[in-house]
């Protein structure tokens, strides 16, 4: 109980993982929500890869750790500029609305 | 030990709380400051586990950049959001049960023994005893990964270029300044006029 193991991290990372795919299923029409849900996973991903490197003592978890943050800072800026230039477009967001590739 | 363990806990348990807000608020002003919350409480973990390099970038990145993105374009764009929630508890119940299975799966993996810390024989750079956390990292971000590193820039810069490329547009009626016409001017097409005081031109 008192002594925090590699475990305890991955449930952690586990749990927030779950919170971030049934936020994408809860929140199906709402882009933004399914962005930050995707936020949310990235990060459940950079707690996995930041607690095997400390329980393994190996430094190359956390620069993939950066490399992660990196995408997910790009992929953030890149989605919300689709979706800016969508509701620009359409006047709305919902993702029933997003089939017609037409721009 | 017993700091660290309760610090943990509270770390874990305030990050869980705010994802299931996240995802579970009416209003998303309110998801994107619960999100700010779990990344912070996140970087505590990171804290927590050693690297702190990487809790600060989540804070400075996340927090300081990512976050105040999502706020500005929820407060920007003119949405029903009550619209858009319609339909939402009709399916809430399957996929929680689908999620309680998925994170039951995963913990029963990840408490088996399986992914045992134990081998730290198989660590590439191990992490050196009597340097710091960021030095550390710059040491072998900077070595090893320097070409990963400096994709990691490009992927940033063409984010930024895409960024403006697709939000940029050009509006009528907006004066603009056209170096091209600006710099054609001489004094042929520019005309000089004698102004006396106080009665224009």
């Amino acid at each position: 109980m008192w002594e925090i193991t590699l475990t305890h991290y991955l449930t952690v990372a586990a749990i927030l993982f779950t919170i971030g795919v049934f936020g994408i299923f809860l929140n199906r029409k709402n882009v933004i929500i399914i962005l930050m849900s995707v936020e949310l996973i990235l990060l459940a991903v950079n707690i996995n890869l930041v607690a095997f490197s400390s329980f393994q003592h190996d430094m190359v978890g956390q620069v993939f750790a950066m490399f992660v943050l990196t995408v997910a800072a790009a992929e953030a800026a890149i989605g919300l500029a689709i979706l800016v230039v969508y509701f620009r477009n359409r006047g709305s967001i919902a993702v029933e609305d997003l089939n017609v590739m037409k721009g | 030990m017993i700091v660290q363990a309760l610090s943990f806990y509270v770390f874990a348990a305030v990050a869980v709380v705010s994802g299931v807000l996240v995802v579970a608020n009416r209003n998303p002003v309110y998801s994107v400051l619960f999100l700010i919350l779990t990344f912070f409480n996140a970087a505590g973990l990171f804290v927590l586990l050693g690297a702190e390099f990487l809790a600060m970038m989540l804070v400075v990145v996340y927090v300081g950049a990512v976050a105040v993105l999502f706020l500005f374009v929820v407060m920007m764009l003119d949405i029903n959001f009550a619209e858009l929630r319609q339909g939402v508890v009709r399916y809430a119940w399957i996929g929680a049960i689908i999620g309680i299975i998925l994170v039951a799966e995963i913990i029963f993996v990840v408490s088996s023994g399986v992914l045992s810390p134990a081998d730290n024989i198989l660590a590439g750079s191990p992490t050196p005893p009597d340097v710091s956390n960021t030095e550390a990292l710059g040491n072998i971000l900077y070595t090893d990964y320097f070409y990963l590193f400096q994709a990691a820039g490009v992927v940033l810069l063409i984010a930024m270029i895409g960024a403006i490329v697709l939000t940029h547009r050009e509006r009528e009626g907006v004066k603009r300044q056209r170096i091209s016409a600006q710099l054609a001017r001489d004094t042929r097409t520019v005309e000089i006029r004698k102004v006396t005081t106080g009665t224009g031109i």
